[in-house]
């Protein structure tokens, strides 16, 4: 390089004699006539944002970050914040992986193309379903793609999606969204001590049902135990049945394949991402016949010019940049990295780590909804069910008072009604588990 | 082993050590995990008394799986196996990536580490008291891109641009939709768009009406007139367009639109020619999304993370996406600024489960803190220059112009994308292939602000020696990549899509 770098970005490398070359070759005398913009509309204002030094600029949102309050966290209801073991961060960061694009050119991008290879397969594992899409947003969107998805593979017979009274709220609106341009409508069916009321659910289903989703577990905490039934119903009925999971809790609980799961949704960054204030990794399985309708990218085997294995993103005339209005789904950018990181976690775990990971969970949750319900006005868990890592307690206080006088003690738990409290250990340390106990008992007193 | 170092690395049959784009182990370019190794835990059902019984299971045997079967390796077997994965890839860090409309462009390091601050993990449910930073930092985000794009309201909550572009379509349905003009149901793309915008319509709900551009390659206005009626909800466009020109004539094309009663939507794709210049707000547009992670330099590994952030017009604000975050009138007890979420008064709902790509948006944050008024203004005068410099240094034609940061090169009679895997051994990453398809063999060429003059020559050397050579040497191409040429037509015949897939197959 010839002198100094003179420009205003400092991402932007040109010194004063390289822009001078420059503008020689392209024959102009500076660079605004380059701009070809009319000058009725040219900007002439200051978005009057001052530029900093690397430096200023991470104190700068060090000191904004800092406002937020260091709380335990016993929150769910669909993201967790499980321990990341360092591997992840220190590889996932590597720079060829942070810095790549989408796998246009795959003889140049086989690592990430083949990690995303190994994400699909772990997800096939986990599910027992023959296909699974490289990514989604999250939950919420990965729901709104299996509406779409049932729409497309059963739109002569109906219009009706069900879903479980106790959704998410966020999630539910999710799917209304992206149904609203679909003849798509969404109803509820009714849930019994938090889960499927079966013979509830049995009075609405029809021929005009193509797609039924369920949780496991709920939203509450709950373990589903008539999922296979709720399979059936959907069959005997041509819907699509539609299963909202996790990774974790997939290690553990019946396999939806087994259950007559057609699709599998539901957040995959449980693994491999802290709380990041609901940032996600949508999952999307489903079952090889619709394998021509699935929404999202597709990393598939081939082999190269040696006859070596090869991978490469595949299928893509169902895509928007190929097939436009007519594509199965609007995504391009998604959250190949999260994917990466997730299938990263699942291998740092390994398998026994997962199961194990998920055992715990169910008694880690027992043993807390225990040692509450012993206490002086609580009922925990209010659902007489099984829980994986979340349960409802019942607070004779009002639920609102208890979690304003938890939360100046340093712990969070949700409100999801007057006097119930929602509480999850996931990525709680045993030791901040008994903390809070304490600190419940206190309040509650 | 002993001794003997007869077989070293640089030995012909030495396997070790490594040439990074032949290292080849068992016959392929990296084993799967699944082939290094495979364990299958039995779950076994458990007694639902027992509360610690350790290795049974917790729950009655009909809840759980039988089985997990999945790779157990040890750490440093992981490291070494994504380490190697990662040597197997081509990212910004490695050199140019001139894709156009894609705005590969290098991302600063320190964003991560600001993304990585304790601070900003936080649960999305936790009560708006605690995470007062999470919140301030939303909202400055969301003043800052409504004064880069010159809109009057912004949600951060789109997970992406295509997501923005959706979310984009529903405001404009409600809109209609509030003022009685539901019955519009079609939505106007250039054929030289984003495909992205075709989709995001008809996801909408909307018939997707097409198109043509003009001789000079911007949109047609005769067509639009043709195009325009009562039906018209929106206009999609970007500006400058696919072929890196601007449309002159936007604020007649905005008055065109806006007098049928239609919406003008800009699709942000192309905004990093724009910074500091011109704001879609002052060009008419009622509706646009950001892609902060191309304008804004925050990396999107392997095709993602984004964010794609949406501002509008006041009329349109009531409408966004809720929650939306605003300070408060009130300041706290020791003088700070207090923030709330809040529901916009029509609002469409979510789009998400949560609110949105948070830890990409701490990055765009953090780039656009960095840069200011000066370092934004600078970054597009740059890239224009860029661009239209190694425009002028191309062998290929280069059809229509002036340029701002892209344009479109055409192969003529080689075939675009066998001049894009020549490249490659060329030891840089070609442009995008192909498209738009107004130009025959296109090459969509976008070298973004951060590549210098020494590295642009580099590249024109690059494309200029692949216009040289002959059809045969072009097909063959790459020949100096970690994997050679290949076979996406079996790909796609014989899908086979995770490793359960290739054992079922052999």
């Amino acid at each position: 390089m010839h002198g100094s770098h003179v420009t205003g970005s400092p991402y932007a490398p040109h010194t004063e004699e390289d822009r001078s070359a420059m503008l020689e070759a392209v024959d102009a005398a500076s660079v605004e006539e380059l701009f070809d913009i009319p000058a009725t509309i040219e900007f002439e204002g200051e978005f009057d944002i001052d530029s900093r030094t690397e430096r200023e600029t991470r104190r700068l949102v060090r000191s904004i970050l800092g406002r937020n309050d260091d709380q335990t966290e016993l929150l769910g209801r669909g993201h967790y914040g499980y321990y990341v073991p360092s591997l992840v961060d220190h590889l996932a960061d590597r720079s060829e992986f942070l810095t790549s694009y989408t796998q246009y050119q795959p003889e140049i991008s086989q690592g990430f193309l083949q990690a995303l290879f190994e994400y699909q397969s772990l997800l096939v594992e986990l599910t027992g379903l023959e296909v699974a899409n490289c990514s989604m947003y999250d939950a919420a969107t990965a729901l709104g793609e299996a509406a779409t998805l049932a729409e497309r593979v059963r739109a002569t017979t109906g219009h009706r999606v069900l879903v479980p009274e106790r959704l998410r709220e966020e999630r539910r609106s999710t799917l209304e969204n992206y149904v609203a341009g679909t003849a798509l409508t969404v109803d509820t069916y009714p849930a019994d001590d938090g889960t499927v009321d079966l013979a509830g659910l049995e009075e609405l289903v029809d021929e005009d049902v193509v797609m039924l989703y369920a949780e496991n577990p709920t939203v509450r905490g709950t373990i589903e135990e008539s999922l296979a039934e709720v399979g059936e119903l959907a069959a005997a009925n041509d819907a699509l049945f539609t299963l909202g999971s996790d990774p974790i809790a997939l290690a553990l609980l019946e396999r939806p394949a087994d259950v007559g799961a057609d699709v599998v949704v539901g957040d995959a960054s449980v693994l491999g991402l802290p709380t990041s204030y609901g940032m996600g990794l949508g999952l999307f399985a489903t079952r090889e016949e619709f394998l021509r309708q699935v929404p999202g990218r597709l990393v598939g085997a081939s082999e190269d010019a040696t006859d070596r294995r090869a991978f490469t993103l595949t299928l893509q005339t169902r895509e928007q940049h190929i097939r436009r209005e007519r594509a199965t789904s609007n995504i391009c950018t998604n959250q190949a990295w999260v994917a990466l990181r997730t299938a990263m976690h699942a291998a740092a775990l390994g398998p026994s780590g997962m199961v194990e990971l998920a055992k715990r969970d169910v008694r880690r949750a027992r043993a807390l909804a225990a040692r509450l319900d012993d206490m002086v006005g609580i009922e925990a868990p209010v659902h007489d069910r099984y829980h994986l890592r979340e349960f409802v307690a019942h607070v004779d206080q009002p639920a609102r008072a208890v979690a304003g006088d938890l939360e100046d003690r340093g712990f969070a738990v949700h409100v999801v009604g007057d006097h119930e409290i929602q509480v999850c250990i996931a990525g709680v340390s045993d030791e901040r588990i008994d903390r809070f106990a304490a600190a419940l008992e206190e309040v509650t007193r | 082993m002993t001794g003997d170092r007869s077989d070293a690395p640089g030995d012909d049959d030495a396997q070790s050590g490594y040439d990074q784009a032949r290292y080849v182990e068992n016959g392929e370019y990296e084993p799967l995990l699944s082939e290094k190794d495979r364990t299958r835990v039995e779950i076994g059902g458990g007694d639902a008394t027992d509360t610690d019984g350790a290795g049974d299971s917790p729950l009655p045997d009909d809840l759980t799986r039988d089985s997990l079967e999945l790779p157990e390796l040890s750490e440093p077997e992981l490291a070494r196996h994504y380490t190697r994965l990662s040597q197997m890839i081509y990212g910004i860090d490695s050199g140019p990536y001139p894709l156009g409309s894609c705005t590969m462009k290098y991302n600063p390091k320190f964003v991560e580490d600001v993304a990585a601050l304790p601070s900003a993990a936080v649960h999305p449910d936790r009560s708006e008291g605690s995470v007062q930073g999470t919140l301030e930092l939303l909202a400055r985000l969301q003043d800052y891109l409504g004064r880069i794009g010159g809109m009057d309201a912004v949600t951060l909550q789109p997970p992406a641009g295509a997501a923005g572009e959706f979310v984009g379509i529903r405001v404009a349905a409600a809109y209609h939709e509030h003022n009685g003009e539901g019955h519009r149901d079609e939505v106007i793309v250039p054929e030289s768009a984003h495909g992205t915008n075709f989709a995001s319509a008809a996801l909408g709900g909307y018939d997707v009406v097409s198109l043509p551009s003009d001789d000079e390659g911007r949109v047609d206005l005769e067509a639009l007139e043709a195009a325009l009626s009562e039906n018209t909800a929106a206009l999609m466009l970007t500006n400058p367009n696919t072929l890196g020109l601007f449309e002159r004539d936007i604020e007649e094309i905005a008055d065109m639109v806006h007098g049928v009663g239609g919406l003008l939507y800009y699709d942000g794709a192309n905004l990093n020619a724009l910074l500091g210049r011109a704001r879609p707000g002052d060009m008419g547009f009622d509706v646009m999304h950001y892609n902060v992670h191309k304008t804004f330099a925050t990396p999107h590994g392997g095709g993602g993370p984004g964010a794609g952030p949406v501002g509008v017009a006041s009329d349109l604000a009531p409408f966004l996406p809720a929650p939306r975050v605003r300070e408060r009138d009130e300041r706290s007890t020791t003088g700070e600024p207090i923030y709330e979420r809040f529901d916009p008064e029509h609002t469409i709902g979510k789009v998400h489960g949560f609110d949105g790509n948070w830890l990409v948006l701490v990055k765009a944050f953090a780039y656009i803190a960095r840069l200011g008024d000066e370092g934004l203004a600078d970054a597009s005068a740059s890239a224009v220059l860029n661009a239209n410099y190694l425009a002028e240094r191309l062998e290929y034609d280069v059809p229509y112009g002036p340029f701002h940061h892209e344009f479109v090169a055409s192969a003529g009679d080689q075939d675009a994308a066998d001049v894009a895997k020549r490249m490659l051994d060329y030891g840089v990453h070609p442009p995008t292939t192909k498209w738009p398809e107004i130009v025959p063999e296109a090459l969509m060429t976008e070298p973004t602000e951060v590549e210098s003059k020494a590295t642009l020559d580099r590249l024109a050397a690059a494309f200029n020696a692949v216009a040289d050579e002959d059809d045969e040497t072009l097909a063959a191409a790459p020949e100096r990549t970690t994997a050679r040429r290949i076979d996406q037509t079996s790909a796609a015949r014989t899908p086979r899509l995770s490793w359960q897939a290739l054992e079922d197959d052999s």
